[in-house]
């Protein structure tokens, strides 16, 4: 062989090992979201641009947080990038389990982030997921019932306008509900919601030394609120409501107002699912008349790289890959821009066919209107607007609002409910060393 | 002396047999029925129960985001792989309870039992730990070793009621005849309890099939079997339940067509010793 062919050989051979070394399999634990889905589908145009493969492990949200908290806890090593939300990123970041997002490309452009869902993805200024599509919540309401009950609804309305508008939309004869709202148990369900409404008239989970703040007025004031108006204006069986059977009743015209994620817009109004698809309005997330802070709150799905996977610089690369202006590019000239991924982006708001979509300067001012760092009226100790970033939070809010969700079915009283909530904060919080 | 049944009592049991089989078999039917209606038509208030649009729609969806059939080989893997595993441990372990009792034969079987009260995530994290260190973490191999550990208490008490039917003297015949006890256990033993062995497959095939939380938390992309295909379709926001029901029937077909055809087994072993 001569020396030109063995060069040629050698070089033939490192070839192949280095793109065999580059091309790897990445595993990604994901959520069953309609914007997680359709990236599923998009997963070709990376592998065509990358060489990487990806095996896609979805699950239920509730299933998935179990399956990637014992995996990152036990360094088990399954995922390479694992769908989170705003909750777990901060505390798991601060526990070091999350590969530090400071390496992007510039031309990701990682100052294009929405500074809100950057914050709430951040610990001590360092991202350590990138938000693939971010919500707040806001009101959805019916147009042409709101006309017919002769009122007009405001930009940025309060709670009391909410209530009288709901009375006066509701018509049982129809089987028409004045408003619907989660009562569900479950800390991401009606315990979200249930928190910013307690925001939104000054109430707060703890206050600046981490004492249960139920015994305090605000609380039973929200609470109450609550109660009424979804006595007067909700659905039966609003106890066992949550995000899923609320979209239900609003698609098949039986909700006047529905105050819910931002990502809700998008399904109320696809035609192919829902009857009043064009007869949906827009507002902020009300508030106490008086109090400053709205009932919205922030959340974000992100893709974070766990600490000890193998396969870091290919996780990297989808990442940008799947949370780029390319990708919001790609769905929007397949799928039309009321499909593509919300809330990630500055610059997807400053696109002149995103503005001419229905929801999305509503979507983009709740957004803004949230402040994780200072959720409520009062000073609190936490980050976080319908939950507080600490992981005793999911257990303590999970059994909390299980004392609510009895409330709303009839079973206790609001002081009864209060009184249980402080308990339980209070000995959770004790054990837990607060 | 038996009593005697009237032709009314008959045609009352019928129909109340049938009722109950109705209302058990109800919600399977309506996840069968949701799976062929358009999202829309599945979440109708009130709900459609027959007079709708009929549509495979669903079906096509997840065929073709779904690799189906490496969910139901792994589904099929794991549960046959488990059982069998299982009966192996098992037959001998029952024979020696049946035939050969100690003092402590009670206490060892309630043992057994008990050790199916623990609830299964109290032991999610050292299985989880073991998991990593032997090299399991979504493997086949992996679950078939949990799920058959789990099911063997089971698996032990239906073959040890089997066993205790079957009279000893066969045996000690067998033994007098000069059978070792290998081939007193595989070739007297074993086919004259062929009946209860077949229903104790059976059903452990069907609760190995049905396991939902070891196979979720054990698994990710390679291993993952049908528990873990229907997961993937349950949504916390947007409404699917169509495609959920899909997924739904495509997981259990296989396991509902098993148990139709051996239901005669089925209803023999978990009758077995229950009237005399």
């Amino acid at each position: 062989m001569s020396l030109r062919n063995a060069l040629r050989a050698a070089t033939a051979v490192s070839t192949i090992t280095a793109s065999g070394a580059l091309a790897e399999t990445i595993t990604i634990a994901t959520v069953n979201n309609g914007d997680m889905i359709r990236m599923q589908g998009y997963t070709d145009d990376f592998t065509a641009k990358t060489g990487h493969e990806v095996e896609w492990v979805t699950l239920e949200e509730n299933v998935l947080r179990q399956r990637v908290t014992t995996d990152i806890t036990t360094k088990g090593g399954q995922f390479d990038i694992m769908t989170i939300g705003m909750y777990e990123t901060p505390i798991w970041g601060a526990n070091g389990w999350l590969v530090p997002l400071d390496g992007l490309s510039a031309e990701y452009d990682a100052d294009d982030i929405l500074p809100a869902m950057r914050n709430g993805l951040s610990h001590d200024g360092t991202l350590y997921a990138a938000p693939f599509y971010g919500e707040s919540s806001m009101i959805m309401y019916r147009t042409d019932l709101m006309e017919k009950a002769g009122m007009t609804m405001p930009d940025a309305p309060t709670w009391e306008f909410i209530r009288e508008a709901a009375a006066a939309m509701t018509d049982r004869d129809n089987d028409i509900n004045g408003i619907c709202l989660r009562g569900k148990a479950g800390w991401g369900e009606g315990g979200a919601f249930i928190t910013v409404t307690a925001n939104s008239f000054g109430a707060r989970w703890f206050d600046e030394d981490w004492t249960a703040q139920f015994d305090q007025p605000e609380w039973k004031e929200a609470l109450t609120f609550f109660v009424d108006m979804m006595a007067e204006s909700g659905p039966a069986g609003y106890a066992t409501n949550g995000f899923n059977e609320n979209l239900s009743l609003f698609q098949q015209g039986k909700c006047g107002m529905w105050i819910d994620a931002t990502v809700a817009a998008s399904f109320v109004t696809n035609p192919n699912d829902s009857t009043v698809a064009d007869k949906v309005g827009f507002a902020l997330a009300p508030n106490k008349d008086g109090v400053e802070k709205r009932a919205n709150w922030l959340w974000a799905w992100a893709l974070g790289i766990p600490a000890g996977t193998q396969k870091e610089d290919a996780a990297k690369q989808f990442i940008e890959w799947a949370t780029s202006k390319d990708y919001i590019e790609l769905v929007a000239a397949k799928e039309g821009w009321a499909n593509v991924p919300p809330g990630a982006r500055t610059s997807l708001y400053a696109t002149a066919e995103y503005q001419e979509v229905p929801f999305a300067k509503m979507t983009l001012d709740s957004i803004n209107a949230a402040d994780p760092t200072n959720p409520t009226v009062k000073p609190v100790p936490y980050v976080g607007i319908q939950f507080v970033a600490i992981p005793e939070f999911a257990g303590i809010a999970t059994e909390v609002s299980q004392e609510f969700s009895a409330v709303y079915a009839g079973q206790q009283s609001v002081d009864e409910a209060l009184e249980k909530a402080q308990a339980i904060t209070t000995e959770a919080m004790e054990a837990a060393g607060y | 002396m038996a009593r005697a049944v009237t032709p009314k009592r008959k045609a009352i049991n019928t129909a109340l047999a049938w009722a109950v089989g109705l209302l058990i078999f109800f919600p399977i039917l309506w996840t069968i029925l949701t799976s062929f209606k358009t999202e829309a038509q599945a979440i109708n208030d009130p709900p459609i129960f027959l007079f709708f649009d009929w549509t495979l729609e669903n079906y096509a969806v997840v065929q073709e985001r779904s690799n189906y059939m490496r969910f139901l080989w792994n589904s099929v893997i794991i549960a046959v792989g488990s059982t069998i595993i299982g009966i192996i441990i098992a037959v001998p372990a029952a024979w020696s309870m049946a035939f050969v009792p100690s003092r402590r034969t009670k206490d060892i079987l309630l043992w057994m039992l008990s050790t199916k009260m623990l609830p299964a995530v109290g032991v999610l994290y050292p299985i989880y730990l073991l998991f990593i260190e032997l090299g399991l973490l979504d493997s086949r191999a992996g679950l078939v070793i949990v799920l058959m550990l789990i099911n063997l208490p089971i698996i032990v008490w239906m073959l040890y009621t089997y066993f205790k039917e079957i009279p000893g003297e066969i045996l000690e015949a067998a033994r007098m005849d000069g059978a070792s006890l290998k081939e007193e256990i595989l070739y007297v033993l074993t086919p004259m309890a062929i009946p209860g062995i077949a229903s104790t497959v059976l059903l452990n095939i069907i609760l190995a099939w049905n396991e939902a939380f070891w196979t979720l938390n054990l698994t990710a992309a390679q291993a993952a079997p049908l528990t873990a295909f229907i997961a993937s379709y349950s949504s916390p926001e947007g409404l699917f339940y169509a495609k959920l029901s899909a997924a739904s029937t495509m997981a259990i077909a296989p396991i509902l067509i098993l148990g139709w055809f051996s239901q005669k087994q089925l209803v023999r072993g978990l009758t077995f010793g229950a009237v005399k």
